[in-house]
């Protein structure tokens, strides 16, 4: 059986009984097991898989298709979910030693509309550590290796949710985006992932790494899955208080909306030096395309781009700093063993529970907190944020999207730069601004390098703008799927 | 911009201390003067920072506060403050390290 193209023709074949969605769900459980840890090749982008979960739910999706009944809307879809986000009867390890063996007992809201809509939970995906990295090297639990090229990084932190759906082990995916974790990862992988507005989809069960800046969004195959996607994780949350009211549009229909007429903006800051010949030759080229679809192109300016690598550090492990307090060895997750005294039970649990890249945020944004130095760090960046942020709602006053590279660079090889925080840091320079801003992005495939790596182009609209950047992610994807 | 930073002081070996103190993370031998190593060389990329002029520009906390027109973009709304069920109990204790089965247990706090 071959699975078929898109999320929206394996519900129909599943309703028309074509398929099934048990056949479908071991199908890929076993797939996943005979080639996500083949000896030499693994992949490594599964760290637990959930069969008792995902063939009672494929079960009920057929016995609903046996019956005539109508099929919800992600009906036997298979899809891995982020090791962040919570997963009632899963283990949820955030890529962490501290939360080894912790399974929560809920689900979060993500996961809980996946779960309504139908769709088959096959299991938690490899990540950065607590979601801290660029490159799925950070994890407790082994990096995951770019399924386009095995000795390449796929990315972070959701590495292994990119490198499951671009290795065909499910057909999308949940990851969070904080600083560009989503669509990095995407990038490399070369698959589509979506940054929803801040607001857009509810955090309620995901464990917290920088809440003003954490997003859940989707990742999948095409713009029309990751459309079908957003549709369904949208909304506002009682369990969440940042999520907002906005009502929620028909995404899948917006996105296959004619693009003539509309303005896309080409930021000069993200063509500055530094960036890969062939990634600029890509981006070109798509613009060419939009023009050619009848959208005007023109050039934009985004003043304080240049600080935005720094203005994350210092917001995104301040916020860090406080929210992983919470990993104390008292509630749930590692506790060491006999310590002596109230005190050492928190330091001993957390120094042997917490990898480097960890304690190296904790560090900085305890640095950056602590009296003396608040003003001139955490204050200061708060300050930048604000001016990031009227860059581009000044941006769009004028275009409706934005169009940059990705990254300024395609996927670098395992180990490249483990040993070099700030150069790891940089690589985020075209992701952070729009996490800092709250607006939202996608991430969308334009071909590879000559040496057959991945490329991704990044569109950015305003808050809440969802449809129209999914209109322009469509377009780019018709392009270029034609070409 | 780095040469200002460094000159305004580097972080110590005893700033680590104090911040891993602060931070409740008890940092081994080895890991100390890796840390002060990296936490010198990322602050001193944040520098950079000191040279936007920030006069007058207020500080954002969350993403809300700049569409606060628009209340229902900014999430502004609160659920209705009333009891409901939350998680088990026997669900929640089943997850800790050590518990009596109502109380999560820790080392004695005070001595007599």
């Amino acid at each position: 059986m071959t699975q078929p193209a898109t999320l929206n023709s394996i519900v129909t074949a599943l309703q028309s009984r074509t398929i099934s969605a048990t056949t479908l769900a071991e199908e890929h459980l076993k797939r996943i097991r005979l080639h996500d840890q083949e000896p030499g090749q693994e992949i490594n982008s599964f760290l637990s898989l959930a069969d008792e979960r995902a063939l009672a739910q494929a079960g009920a999706v057929d016995e609903l298709a046996r019956r005539g009944d109508p099929l919800p809307a992600l009906a036997g879809v298979p899809v891995g979910i982020k090791d962040v986000l919570a997963m009632r009867g899963a283990p949820a390890t955030a890529g962490s030693a501290i939360l080894k063996g912790y399974h929560p007992p809920y689900d979060a809201t993500a996961v809980a509309k996946l779960d309504a809509a139908g769709a088959t939970l096959l299991g938690k995906l490899n990540c950065d550590e607590f979601a801290m990295g660029s490159s799925n090297e950070n994890s407790a639990y082994g990096p995951v290796r770019n399924p386009r090229a095995l000795e390449h990084v796929p990315g972070g932190s959701s590495g292994g949710s990119a490198a499951a759906v671009a290795a065909g082990f499910c057909a999308a995916s949940l990851g969070t985006d904080t600083g560009g974790s989503i669509r990095q990862p995407a990038a490399f992988c070369g698959v589509v992932g979506m940054l929803p507005t801040y607001g857009r989809v509810s955090r309620y069960g995901l464990i917290a790494y920088a809440s003003s800046l954490d997003r859940v969004g989707p990742l999948a195959n095409s713009v029309e899955d990751t459309a079908l996607l957003l549709q369904v994780l949208s909304g506002q949350d009682s369990m969440d208080a940042t999520s907002s009211a906005e009502p929620v549009q028909d995404y899948v229909a917006a996105a296959n909306e004619p693009v003539a007429g509309m303005r896309i903006g080409l930021p000069d800051e993200y063509f500055a030096e530094g960036l890969d010949p062939e990634i600029r030759t890509a981006v070109e080229r798509v613009a060419n395309s939009l023009r050619d679809a009848g959208c005007t192109v023109e050039r934009v300016s985004l003043p304080h781009t240049a600080y935005a690598v720094p203005t994350y550090y210092v917001l995104a492990t301040a916020e860090a700093s406080s929210n992983l307090q919470r990993f104390d060895g008292v509630r749930y997750g590692h506790r060491t063993e006999n310590p002596r005294t109230l005190s050492a039970l928190f330091r001993e649990s957390r120094e042997e529970g917490f990898g480097a890249e960890v304690k190296r945020r904790i560090l900085l944004g305890t640095y950056a907190l602590s009296a003396g130095y608040y003003d001139a760090y955490y204050r200061k960046a708060q300050q930048v944020r604000t001016l990031i942020t009227r860059d581009f709602l000044q941006a769009f006053a004028g275009v409706d999207a934005l169009l940059t590279p990705m990254t300024p660079a395609p996927a670098w090889k395992l180990g490249e730069k483990v040993d070099d925080p700030v150069s790891m840091y940089l690589a985020d320079v075209y992701t952070v601004a729009a996490s800092l801003a709250g607006i939202c992005g996608i991430s969308v495939p334009c071909g590879t390098t000559a040496t057959g790596l991945p490329i991704g182009v990044q569109l950015l609209a305003r808050h809440f703008a969802e449809s129209k950047l999914l209109r322009v992610a469509r377009a780019v994807e018709s392009a270029e799927t034609a070409r | 911009m780095t040469d200002r930073h460094l000159e305004s002081g580097t972080v110590t070996l005893d700033d680590v201390r104090h911040v891993a103190a602060l931070a409740n993370l008890q940092l081994s031998a080895e890991e100390e003067p890796r840390m002060q190593r990296d936490l010198n060389a990322i602050l001193s990329h944040v520098a950079g920072l000191n040279s936007v002029d920030t006069a007058g520009v207020p500080a954002m906390a969350q993403v809300g506060e700049l569409l606060q027109q628009e209340a229902a973009l900014a999430g502004a709304t609160l659920r209705a403050d009333a009891p409901r069920p939350s998680v088990d109990r026997a669900a929640v204790m089943h997850e800790a390290p050590e518990t009596d089965g109502r109380f999560f247990k820790v080392p004695k706090v005070i001595e007599r």
